[in-house]
């Protein structure tokens, strides 16, 4: 045991059970911006919630921070070092969190432009070969089991930029990169419409994703393994 | 200003007389036949493994694997204050990596510095340290990186800027800055010791990050592990010496072993690039050898005293508010005395981090936070918050201050300018 080598010095073993053997205790590098149990940031809405994330696309998007797919410096020094084993456990943690939705604020758009919105999520455009949202985030956009992050209950700021950062190739997923196609194909309006709409939408109240297996995603995406049929 | 004047013609004489020089050597070195002896070695088990350990010790695959990449077949781009120079692909592939190399090949870029086409290498592959790694150590890695499944991956170009974009300029940096030749043992020194330095000056090349570097981009050649800025990596690796005034002064072995193998010690943890070594490189070094190199490491002289750095400009005020700021964000963890609690929070009263001349590492830590190592002996570390997102510059720059004054350490101010400045350096 290498620890019990380095306890001998000044230190009482009292101090040392004051710190909480608990994976929380552990994760303050993540709970320090995210929230106790995942819920987000209380502030700007740049650090998303993390609860109730299926535990598959949380693990991943550290994994991509390591590879350096996706691109925000304190995410990518903290996910650096991190082993697959303990990167599942710690999305495993946030995943098991159920906590309450935290209304941000939503800016005030003309009625078309929430219309637009709308029609992203719920049926796409299909003259710009941009598939609805809910084709992979779910009927309820609450995500899909294992990999499919929900969208219902993320603040606009959050998801905005993270479009964003997949037309400037910041944030990227395994190839075939799916987001980053439909990324590509949004313009900067639609990006502004379709992340009101859904910041702006009630949560639903059963939060869960949706099973796995129960999408067919329309495009082929490395991230879900599948093969959609249009691209 | 006028000191600087020198340069650019000193520069010209290089190219000119490096370009002469160059038109003298052979552009292209036939491929050549194995030494049937040395064939052999190459396909022996035992060899291969000696060598994937020795691989381990020199952190190979760090450098020579793009992040997210394949491992060992190269593409990650090393910054270096003259421009970035990729590692190459040493995959045993023929066409873009080192299946058609012979060892004479890997010797010479090893040992020589020198490039299969008779082109000088650039040093960002450390092979002024690698000269010391011994003929039979050198064939277990070539061994070893010869056994492995092959990758196509071209090599990118570096993107040096001029003058250094031409190879002949090297000639004249290695004539001041690279000598080859081998470890030397020290016969007044135990076997362990002489193992300790042969790693540390070889193969591990612990100086080229723990030892400062001159204009152009040298080690001189008295700064021995004396401690030194990484170049672009906005990181400062201490000073080693354990004794009087060095940077990791009341080190005891067991700290310097504990550090390699689990990333952690009672004086300290590892940070920055030193928490990738030690992940990737140092908690795989096997018992013997750590113990070799605490031997030669505590054996590294007292260093001389620094002037007093305390009587500074407006420090006092910087450390009142420091004061504050430690009061609400650190001190639950690294306590009032700063102690830390041992094997969980390091202390930062005397961590060689926090006291080190330059106050990078704890800027740099304060803003990024982060995981200790994981290592086989730590695999589910405690972190520390980042803070970039919730201080500013100002008490980023008095915390820091405030740790580097406080207790005993007396390390120089921190200011806000240097806060704003590290707190876009990239971070690979």
């Amino acid at each position: 045991m290498p620890f019990a080598l380095l306890l001998g010095g000044a230190l009482a073993h009292a101090d040392q059970a004051s710190v909480p053997d608990t994976l929380q205790q552990r994760i303050a590098a993540c709970t320090s911006c995210h929230g106790l149990h995942g819920e987000g940031s209380s502030g700007s809405g740049f650090s998303p919630r993390l609860a109730g994330k299926p535990a598959g696309y949380l693990a991943l998007q550290l994994q991509n921070f390591q590879r350096g797919l996706r691109q925000y410096a304190p995410m990518e020094y903290i996910a650096r070092s991190l082993t697959p084993d303990y990167m599942h456990e710690i999305a495993e943690y946030f995943a098991a969190q159920q906590v309450p939705y935290e209304r941000r604020p939503v800016p005030a758009l003309a009625p078309s432009m929430l219309q637009r919105g709308e029609q992203l999520v719920t049926s796409g455009d299909p003259a710009r070969q941009i598939p609805p949202c809910q084709a992979c985030h779910g009927k309820q956009l609450t995500g899909t089991e294992p990999s499919v992050p929900g969208l219902a209950g993320l603040p606009y700021d959050y998801i905005s930029a993270q479009l964003g950062s997949w037309r400037a190739g910041t944030r990227a997923s395994a190839a075939p990169d799916c987001m980053a196609q439909i990324a590509g194909r949004l313009a900067p309006a639609d990006i502004t419409a379709v992340s009101a709409w859904l910041a702006g939408r009630q949560v639903p109240a059963d939060t869960h994703p949706q099973p796995a297996g129960s999408i067919t995603p329309p495009l082929r995406c490395g991230v879900l393994q599948a093969h959609g049929d249009g691209a | 200003m006028k000191r600087l004047l020198w340069i650019p013609a000193v520069l010209l004489v290089i190219v000119l007389a490096g370009g002469w020089w160059l038109s003298r050597q052979p552009r292209q070195l036939p491929a050549q036949a194995e030494d049937p002896v040395i064939a052999a070695k190459l396909k022996d088990p035992e060899v291969i493994a000696q060598g994937r350990y020795l691989a381990t010790v020199g952190d190979c695959v760090s450098c020579h694997t793009l992040r997210g990449g394949q491992s060992f077949a190269g593409g990650r781009m090393l910054p270096t204050p003259f421009g970035s120079i990729p590692a190459p692909n040493i995959t045993p592939d023929a066409e873009t990596g080192i299946g058609d190399w012979s060892f004479q090949d890997f010797w010479r870029a090893l040992h020589d510095g020198m490039g299969r086409n008779g082109e000088p290498l650039y040093p960002a592959f450390s092979y002024t340290s690698f000269t010391k790694v011994d003929r039979d150590d050198a064939i277990a890695i070539f061994a070893y990186l010869r056994s492995l499944r092959p990758t196509h991956q071209p090599n990118a170009a570096p993107t040096l800027r001029f003058p250094y974009n031409l190879r002949s300029t090297l000639t004249a940096w290695r004539a001041v800055y690279f000598k080859a030749g081998t470890y030397r043992p020290d016969a007044s020194q135990s076997a362990s010791w002489n193992r300790g330095a042969y790693l540390v000056q070889g193969l591990g090349h612990c100086n080229e990050c723990h030892a400062a570097r001159g204009a152009w981009g040298g080690l001189e050649a008295s700064a021995t592990l004396s401690g030194g800025r990484i170049p672009e990596q906005g990181w400062y690796a201490p000073d080693l010496s354990t004794q009087a005034n060095g940077g990791l002064t009341g080190w005891s072995r067991q700290d310097i072993i504990a550090v390699l193998k689990t990333g952690q010690a009672s004086k300290g943890v590892a940070v920055g690039p030193m928490a990738d070594v030690v992940a990737g490189s140092t908690q795989y070094l096997r018992e013997d050898d750590l113990q070799a190199i605490a031997d030669y490491l505590l054996s590294l002289p007292a260093r001389a005293a620094q002037a007093p750095t305390r009587a500074n400009f407006n420090a006092q005020s910087l450390i009142s508010r420091g004061n504050v700021v430690y009061g609400e964000r650190c001190e639950k963890c690294h306590g009032k005395n700063g102690a830390g609690i041992a094997g969980v929070y390091p202390p930062l009263d005397g961590n060689a981090s926090v006291v080190e001349p330059t106050g990078i590492n704890a800027t740099r830590v304060v803003l990024l936070g982060g995981f200790s190592p994981l290592t086989a002996g730590n695999a589910r570390p405690y972190s520390m918050p980042p803070y970039a997102q919730q201080l500013s510059d100002g008490d980023v720059a008095a915390v820091v201050t405030y740790i580097r004054q406080a207790w005993s350490n007396h390390a120089a101010a921190v200011q806000e300018r240097d806060v704003a400045a590290y707190r876009h350096t990239p971070i690979d």
